[in-house]
């Protein structure tokens, strides 16, 4: 490399290679494949008023060099996200990239429902697509970095924010557990009662089919005059 | 040889040296970087009769570990199975309820795991599992960590370390209850069916039972239609 364009590669080279390490992290690691109408949903369970953030990826499968496209423009995603009662909290089309949040009003489990709407790959035979994505709940879904420069915090400030977000989580996991806990006893409450209920009603449809059976075998072996 | 001329072009040659060091550093570290850290913990389900697996890029020497549980379905039960990139088999597990499985990638590439159901006919079951690939990214992405953590950092750091720990305990308690839950409401259910169930059936047979001992007493006439069970 010459000494000379030494000063303008630093300035272009430089975020350029940091965009391009970007790039290559893109969104965290894992993926799986799915087909072309097929729906893959997810669920989460969470309390009431936790953000949940969604960044997704998309590579289509380019059949002639059997290899996933890097990035392909004009691919869709719909995302759609219910509620523990089964409304719809959202549900919207996004690229090929994209980044989705909500944030809970009521406290059990959400769907998340991603699909592809897009056309093309039944063109491009094969109809396979790798989807990356990364779901993060609650404080994990907190960027530090963006908190701090905008706080103008110090690092112990930080850190001291960041441990607050989690114990504010787990204080909210432990009142979310305290509803499910209370639901999960009126469930057994009510199966207690129903076994009350059906033994007793058992033993009385027994005891009344047994007199009703004899005294109708009775008069029908009088009447015969067989007694 | 004049200093000044000497100096000068030693600068520049280190100019040079230092400028492409850099670039072959940026280029080191953006073959590192692909390497992915954290945790991706999913809830999802699976019908039966199906598989489903999900790809990660592992790089060599990376700590990972998966963690799976059955929350709802059958008998709370599924297969499940762990390869590296040439197809070698590190886990398998049949007809598991829960389990944990830690290991090093002893090579860079694609690490495949798979869930399969195929052994059930008409449950679905709902699974979630958790998949920790290295440690977690660090709160500050910073390049100046030279200086060691003060006496009150470590100490947030221990703290956060344990408060991790609480939320993965948390975790797995809701998931331990959710199971419970599911199994009080089938149990609910099935008793309220057991229940309309068996009535009907006892009034059935009460009832039949009469009118067939009746058929044996009746006239001959008549018993031929009747007493053919």
């Amino acid at each position: 490399m010459a000494g000379v364009g030494a000063g303008p590669l630093r300035s272009v080279g430089l975020p350029a290679l940091l965009f391009l390490a970007l790039c290559a992290v893109g969104v965290r690691g894992l993926y799986f494949h799915i087909g072309e109408t097929e729906k893959r949903c997810f669920i989460e369970e969470i309390p009431d008023e936790t953000m949940v953030i969604g960044n997704y990826r998309t590579q289509m499968w380019d059949k002639q060099k059997e290899v996933f496209l890097p990035s392909t423009p004009g691919l869709g995603m719909h995302v759609e996200v219910k509620d523990p009662d089964g409304k719809v909290v959202l549900s919207r089309q996004y690229g090929s990239e994209g980044r989705f949040t909500f944030t809970s009003h009521t406290p059990g489990e959400h769907q998340i429902c991603l699909h592809s709407n897009s056309t093309r790959m039944a063109l491009f035979a094969g109809g396979k697509l790798r989807v990356h994505l990364d779901i993060q709940v609650g404080e994990h879904a907190n960027n530090y970095p963006e908190i701090a420069a905008k706080d103008k915090l110090t690092e112990l400030q930080l850190r001291a924010r960041q441990l607050l977000d989690q114990v504010e989580q787990i204080q909210k996991e432990q009142d979310y557990q305290r509803y499910r806990e209370e639901r999960f006893r009126l469930t057994s409450e009510s199966t207690n009662q129903r076994v009350l209920w059906w033994s007793i009603a058992q033993t009385v449809i027994l005891i009344l089919t047994g007199i009703w059976q004899m005294r109708h075998l009775k008069s029908f072996f009088e009447a015969k005059k067989l007694v | 040889m004049p200093r000044r001329g000497s100096t000068q072009c030693w600068a520049a040659a280190a100019g040079r040296w230092g400028c492409g060091l850099f670039v072959l550093l940026l280029l080191l570290l953006l073959l590192l970087v692909p390497g992915p850290s954290g945790a991706s913990e999913f809830t999802f389900e699976l019908p039966d009769n199906a598989k489903q697996c999900f790809y990660e890029d592992i790089a060599q020497g990376t700590k990972c570990t998966l963690e799976f549980q059955v929350i709802t379905g059958g008998h709370y039960d599924v297969d499940c199975r762990l390869e590296d990139p040439d197809g070698k088999v590190l886990y398998k597990e049949m007809k598991k309820q829960y389990d944990s499985f830690t290991f090093t990638a002893s090579k860079n590439g694609t690490y495949k795991f798979c869930f399969s159901n195929e052994f059930s006919t008409f449950t679905h079951k709902t699974i979630y599992f958790d998949f920790q690939v290295g440690e977690d990214p660090p709160l500050f992405p910073s390049e100046n960590r030279v200086s060691a953590l003060t006496q009150m950092e470590s100490a947030c750091v221990s703290i956060h370390e344990a408060l991790k720990s609480v939320i993965d305990y948390q975790t797995h308690f809701r998931l331990r209850e959710a199971q419970g839950r599911s199994r009080a409401e089938d149990l609910n259910t099935r008793v309220a069916y057991w229940s309309v169930g068996e009535a009907l059936i006892l009034l059935v047979v009460s009832i039949g039972q009469v009118f067939l001992l009746k058929s044996f007493f009746s006239d001959k006439r008549t018993t031929t239609t009747r007493v053919g069970s």
